[in-house]
Parts: C-alpha cells; sequence; structure tokens
C-alpha cells in the first residue's frame, strides 16, 4: 500500500516542477488586433515561424471586431490589461504616446537612421524625440478595381487613365431599367468608404488645390480647387448619373456582386475580391488629374509595445516586433492579406512591381500622402454631409465645401487645442 | 443571537427585509449608483480614456448648448418618442383588444406576435435596411418597381428616414406591449361586462367605461415602459445607418447616437458624460410626469 503511495506523490511532485520549470523557461507575450481573417492568418502564420525560432517564447493571439477594437484596447492598455503587442492605426499613436501606454523602441535594437533609410519616408510620423514609437509591418494605398467581364462586355479595352476617361468609360458600363432605375452603375461612389480620402488627397491635388496645411492642423480645401473636386465627384451622380451613392448598400458589395464596373479601395480589399468566386477583376492605378498629375492616400497599422510589457516581457516583446517588420513577415504579409510591404526593399522588388494586381498599389505608393487625422470618423463625417447636402439639399459645391472646411477645422482646433 | 431573541415580532420583521433586501441595495450602489455619480463627475472633465482626467468645470455643457447637432439629436430623440409611444400603443391595444376574443389557434397567433420581440434587434435592423435598399437589391423598392411606382428613398432622404427606423422598433416592440395588454384585458372581471350586457350597452360604452379605465395601470406601465424604450433607441438606428451613422445629415440620430459616437469615435469621454446626464434628467423628466398625469384620478 505504502509504496504506491509514493509513487503517486513522487511523480505528482515530479510532475508539478517539470510544469514549473516548463513555465518559467517559457515566456507568454500577449498580441492583439482587429478581426479580419486574412490578418489573423498572417499573424498565425508568423507566429509560428516566430515561435519556431524562439521556442522559449510563445505569443498568444487575439482578436476582436473591428467595430469594438479601439475601445477594448483603449480600456485594456490603461488598467496594465491586455496585450504586450499592440497593432494599432497610425492615427491613434499620438495619444497612446501621450499617455505614456506605448513604450518607445529602444535605440539600440530599432536605430532610427536604419529605420529612415529601410522604410518608406511615410513611417517617418512614428518618430518622436528621437526614437520611433511604434513600426508598421503593411501599408495600404488605393487603386482602382475593375470588373475585366463588364469591360469586354461593353467592349472597353482597358481601364481609365484619366479623369475625363472614367467618366466616358463608366457612362459606357452603366445600365438602367425601364423605368430610369440603376441596375449596375459604372463606379461606385460613397464618401463614407474610401472615397472620402480619395477626395481628400487625391481629388483636390489633381484639381490644384492642397488639402491642408501646418502638418494637417489647418483645412485648406476650402478654395476653387476643393469645390472643382466636390463639383467633379458630386457630378459623377447627378449630371453623368453613372452611379448611385450607396448603391446596393456597399460599393464593395455591388462590385463584388458584378453589379459595379469600377470601384475604388484600398489594398487590404484583393484578399476578399480574391476569394470571390466568378467575378474577374483587374486593378489601375488611380486615374490621372486634368495635367496628368498623380496622387495617392496611404494609410498603415504599426505593431507597438505597451507599458504592460517589461524585464523579459519587454526582451520577447522586443523579438517579436523585430520579426513582424523583417522583410520575410512583409512579404508574407502581402501574399496572405494583400497588404504592401512597409520597406522599398521588401515592396519594390521586380515580382512584386511587375504584379497585375499589386502592381498598382505599390507604384500609388510612391506619389502616396497620408492624412494626419485627429479623428477620423469626425472628419469622414464632414466629407459626408458635404456630399449628402449637395444630392438631398441642392447645395452647390462650393458652398458645401466652405461649410465642410469650418467644420473639419473645429474638430482640428479641438483636438489640438 | 441574543440580541435577535429580544426583538419584537415588528423589528424582526425589519431585520429579515434588510436582509433580503441587503443584495439588491447592493447591486443598485456597485452597478446603478457608482457609475452614475462617477459619469456626472466625468461630466465636469476632460479625458480621452487614455490620459489624466483634467476637471474644466461647466465647458462640456456650454459646449453641448451651444452645439447645432445636440439640439437637432434632442429633436430627433422626442420624434422618436412621440411618433414611437402612441402608435405602438394603439397598433398593440387594436390587436390585444382582438385577439382577445379569439379562441382559434390563440396561442399560436400570439406567439407568432411575440417572435419578434424575441429576435435580436441587430438581425432585425440589417434585414429591414435591406428591405429599404433601392432597386436593384431591396424588396419594398422591387415590388414597387415591378408595379411601376416610382422608388422611395426610405432611408436616403432626411424626411423619411427616422419614420422608416423607427417602423422596425415598432413592430419589434409590438408582441411584448400585446402580452400585457392581454394581461391587463384578462385581469378586468368578467361581472363588469356580464353588467353592461344586461343594461343593454353597446361595445364602444364598453370600451370606453369599462375596459379602458380599467386599463389604466397597464396604460401606464406600457406608457412610461415604451417612453423610455424610444427615448433610447439606439440598435436600430445604428446598424440601419452604419454607413453614415444618424444620417443622412444627423436626420436620424438619436441622444444614444451621438453619445456613443463622442464617446467611441471621438474619444471625448467627457462631453459624452455631459450628454450622458441630459439623457438621464430627460429620462426621469419623462417618468416622473407620465405618472403625475397618468396618476389615478377616481
Amino acid at each position: 500500500m505504502k509504496s504506491w503511495k509514493k509513487t503517486i506523490i513522487g511523480a505528482t511532485a515530479g510532475a508539478v516542477m517539470a510544469l514549473s520549470a516548463g513555465f518559467a523557461q517559457a515566456v507568454e507575450i500577449e498580441y492583439w488586433q482587429y478581426f479580419y481573417e486574412a490578418r489573423v492568418t498572417a499573424i498565425d502564420t508568423l507566429i509560428e515561424k516566430f515561435e519556431a525560432e524562439n521556442p522559449d517564447i510563445t505569443v498568444k493571439h487575439t482578436t476582436f471586431p473591428y467595430a469594438d477594437y479601439r475601445t477594448k484596447v483603449a480600456a485594456a492598455i490603461p488598467s496594465g490589461q491586455g496585450p504586450d503587442v499592440v497593432q494599432l492605426f497610425y492615427g491613434w499613436l499620438n495619444d497612446y504616446v501621450e499617455a505614456k501606454l506605448i513604450t518607445p523602441l529602444p535605440t539600440d535594437a530599432f536605430p532610427p537612421a536604419m529605420i529612415e533609410k529601410e522604410f518608406f519616408p511615410m513611417v517617418q510620423a512614428m518618430k518622436k524625440d528621437g526614437a520611433y514609437m511604434a513600426l508598421p509591418t503593411a501599408v495600404r494605398s488605393l487603386a482602382l478595381f475593375y470588373n475585366t467581364r463588364l469591360f469586354e462586355e461593353a467592349g472597353i479595352d482597358g481601364p481609365p487613365k484619366t479623369l475625363d476617361e472614367l467618366v466616358e468609360i463608366a457612362k459606357k458600363l452603366t445600365k438602367k431599367d425601364a423605368a430610369g432605375n440603376i441596375t449596375q452603375v459604372g463606379i461606385t461612389t460613397g464618401m463614407n468608404a474610401q472615397d472620402h480620402h480619395w477626395w481628400r488627397e487625391v481629388l483636390t491635388r489633381q484639381f490644384g488645390g492642397d488639402p491642408y496645411k501646418d502638418d494637417y492642423k489647418t483645412v485648406n480645401y476650402n478654395d476653387e480647387a476643393g469645390a472643382a473636386a466636390l463639383k467633379w465627384y458630386s457630378e459623377l451622380e447627378t449630371l453623368h448619373e453613372v452611379t448611385q451613392a450607396g448603391f446596393m448598400d456597399e460599393g464593395q458589395a455591388a462590385f463584388k456582386a458584378g453589379r459595379a464596373g469600377m470601384h475604388i479601395d484600398g489594398s487590404f480589399r484583393i484578399g476578399a475580391l480574391k476569394s470571390t468566386r466568378g467575378l474577374k477583376w483587374g486593378v489601375a492605378e488611380l486615374p490621372a488629374g486634368p495635367d496628368g498629375m498623380k496622387s495617392n492616400y496611404s494609410s498603415y497599422w504599426v505593431n507597438g509595445i505597451t507599458s504592460k510589457a517589461t524585464g523579459e516581457k519587454k526582451a520577447a516583446a522586443l523579438k517579436f516586433l523585430a520579426f513582424v517588420t523583417s522583410d520575410e513577415a512583409m512579404q508574407i504579409w502581402l501574399d496572405t492579406v494583400g497588404e504592401l510591404p512597409a520597406k522599398p526593399s521588401a515592396a519594390l522588388t521586380d515580382a512584386n512591381k511587375a504584379d497585375p494586381v499589386f502592381g498598382p498599389f505599390i507604384n500609388g505608393l510612391g506619389y502616396a500622402k497620408t492624412t494626419i487625422f485627429a479623428n477620423e470618423s469626425g472628419q469622414r463625417q464632414v466629407i459626408m454631409d458635404a456630399m449628402q447636402r449637395i444630392l438631398l439639399e441642392d447645395q452647390s459645391p462650393a458652398d458645401a465645401v466652405a461649410v465642410a472646411a469650418e467644420a473639419e477645422q473645429k474638430i482640428l482646433n479641438e483636438y489640438y487645442k | 443571537m441574543n440580541w435577535y431573541r429580544k426583538l419584537s415580532i415588528k423589528q424582526k420583521q425589519v431585520v429579515w427585509a434588510w436582509t433580503f433586501l441587503a443584495l439588491p441595495v447592493l447591486f443598485y450602489v456597485v452597478i446603478r449608483f457608482y457609475p452614475t455619480f462617477g459619469s456626472v463627475l466625468l461630466s465636469f472633465q476632460d479625458w480621452n480614456l487614455l490620459g489624466s482626467k483634467t476637471w474644466i468645470g461647466l465647458e462640456n455643457y456650454e459646449k453641448l448648448v451651444a452645439d447645432p447637432v445636440f439640439w437637432k439629436v434632442f429633436n430627433n430623440t422626442f420624434i422618436y418618442l412621440l411618433l414611437g409611444t402612441p402608435v405602438s400603443l394603439l397598433i398593440s391595444f387594436i390587436i390585444a383588444y382582438h385577439l382577445d376574443k379569439v379562441s382559434f389557434l390563440h396561442a399560436t397567433i400570439r406567439a407568432m406576435y411575440f417572435i419578434p420581440f424575441m429576435t435580436s434587434a441587430v438581425a432585425m435592423a440589417w434585414l429591414w435596411r435591406w428591405f429599404y435598399q433601392p432597386v436593384p437589391v431591396g424588396l419594398f423598392n422591387n415590388f414597387l418597381a415591378s408595379i411601376g411606382i416610382s422608388q422611395l428613398p426610405f432611408l436616403k432622404s432626411t424626411f423619411s428616414a427616422l419614420p422608416s427606423v423607427l417602423a422596425p422598433a415598432i413592430w419589434a416592440g409590438l408582441g411584448f406591449q400585446i402580452i400585457i395588454f392581454m394581461a391587463g384585458l384578462r385581469a378586468i372581471p368578467q361581472s363588469y361586462y356580464e353588467a353592461a350586457q344586461i343594461d343593454g350597452v353597446g361595445p364602444w360604452t364598453v370600451l370606453r367605461e369599462i375596459t379602458i379605465p380599467l386599463l389604466k395601470p397597464t396604460l401606464v406601465f406600457l406608457v412610461v415602459f415604451s417612453s423610455i424604450g424610444f427615448l433610447r433607441i439606439f440598435d436600430q438606428v445604428f446598424n440601419m445607418t452604419t454607413n453614415d451613422p444618424g444620417g443622412p445629415l444627423n436626420s436620424t440620430k438619436p441622444l444614444v447616437l451621438m453619445i456613443y459616437d463622442t464617446a467611441f469615435n471621438a474619444f471625448d469621454m467627457g462631453y459624452a458624460a455631459a450628454q450622458t446626464v441630459v439623457l438621464f434628467t430627460i429620462l426621469l423628466l419623462v417618468s416622473l410626469l407620465q405618472l403625475y398625469v397618468m396618476r389615478e384620478r377616481t
């Protein structure tokens, strides 16, 4: 009797010791991002590779629906809960840095000079007091998606190169029923999606304007260029009747359903479109302006280390951060999510540049601008309302732009006061 | 337990009452009152959820009064209330009144009216959102187009958007109101109706003189309950207008959506708290007013 009792006690003690030794060795760090299937797959792949290279570190991957993500992060980090490494939208970072919730990246492991040499210049917005606060794996830009089947059907050779061509092609692609109701749009529109970026950073510039001044603290689109840009955009619906704001609820849904000839969207849409069966589509650079000017909007999500990570967790977190911002990780991200590498060395490879899908986005990065938002949804609402006033209240584009400029300046003033 | 034995029966009852009340009291203090006072305090502060809070006095309230969007939203909130409560109560009373007289498949019909109430508001809002779409996806507009009537804008016009959002909210609440009305109707003693029958009174008089007066407690409960519901409307609006939250041009935005937007998009927690305090005050006043107006007058 005694002997088996001893055996059990011995075995249990041994197991407990072995387990606790195991726990002591393995550092677990937590990584947070929002839920988007391709992004989740990409990070899972990266974690697998990282853990294989670093057997003493485990990474716990947690996701939240996009709608809750910002709130969850903002509630969790100040209370010392939540992630060690977190993905934040570039526009949010400032608030976190000011509240000292993001640890600056140590300059020995992440020398600023090297980052500036290796990454696209837009990443420099992440630098503060001589150190980088966070780094992106991928960057995004806009491009024109077009439905090749509808193009063929309408006898159109290829995507539009200029804004004028866009209007002409859109006319050929639009279909109406006997009562004049649009059943297929030439191009999707809706300021709520990516179009407010298109208008802000691309159209206003192409019509000769410069949308902001003082590091995006002063609205500057309240001029002829801004009004002309909004007039051109609104006339797609009011004059040329090649679109309908919110057609089929969402532009991307209409495009997916094959009911839209063209659709302007970000590189993050590639993954979702690729998995849409029966849809044949191509990508082109955004059409050039009247004088041939090209512009684009670029944004990105960054990986930062929170103040929660200290000691060996911080060391592990830094290792993980270095890994997810490596060329290798960027290529995996590009192949899985369709978001573009944040380093020219990984982005501007011959294969990527020649890629019919990624190529136009990568070319767009070269001349892209990154809006620094104080409150992106608020600033977006301002442009959406301007468009609604034109459509619903017959306001002139010039007046609509003037009201919008005033409203947006108010948001900026409140934020930077 | 010596002290307990010395108590009188009355005192013992008090002790027991408070013992049982302790849990709800604790619940209300921790879950209700503490956050309420917290948000009142927050409404005098500036806080972005991340940094430290700074005391700014009445600044949030001054901003609120000067904000045209707030007054638009304030208006909308009352339109939801003033349209939603009477319309929903009228419809549910008519249905309950007639359903009460139906015995064929009574339980089945009642259950069918109740199903929307049990359905997730989010799922329902999205379904209605698609119903309202223009051709080629919208059910309603496809129907109109097929019989040669021009499309209705529904959610896309500043005039019709609010009623379009309100309709599913009313429809979803009907089941609950019908059940409560029917319980109220069943609680009226049959003898009154028998007496009325003996006196040879017509159905209108029966309704006016017996049914409605005796339904008063039910009516008070439903008016207060549904008023609070419509003043706090959010799910339907939020889900039906995600492309332009509360739009077009703020025409459907209720106070709760503005609070949500201020708190979780602009991260201006102090300002959102000030709006919350205003909503709380409105809810309190409306409830007190209704209780006063509909108090027993015999």
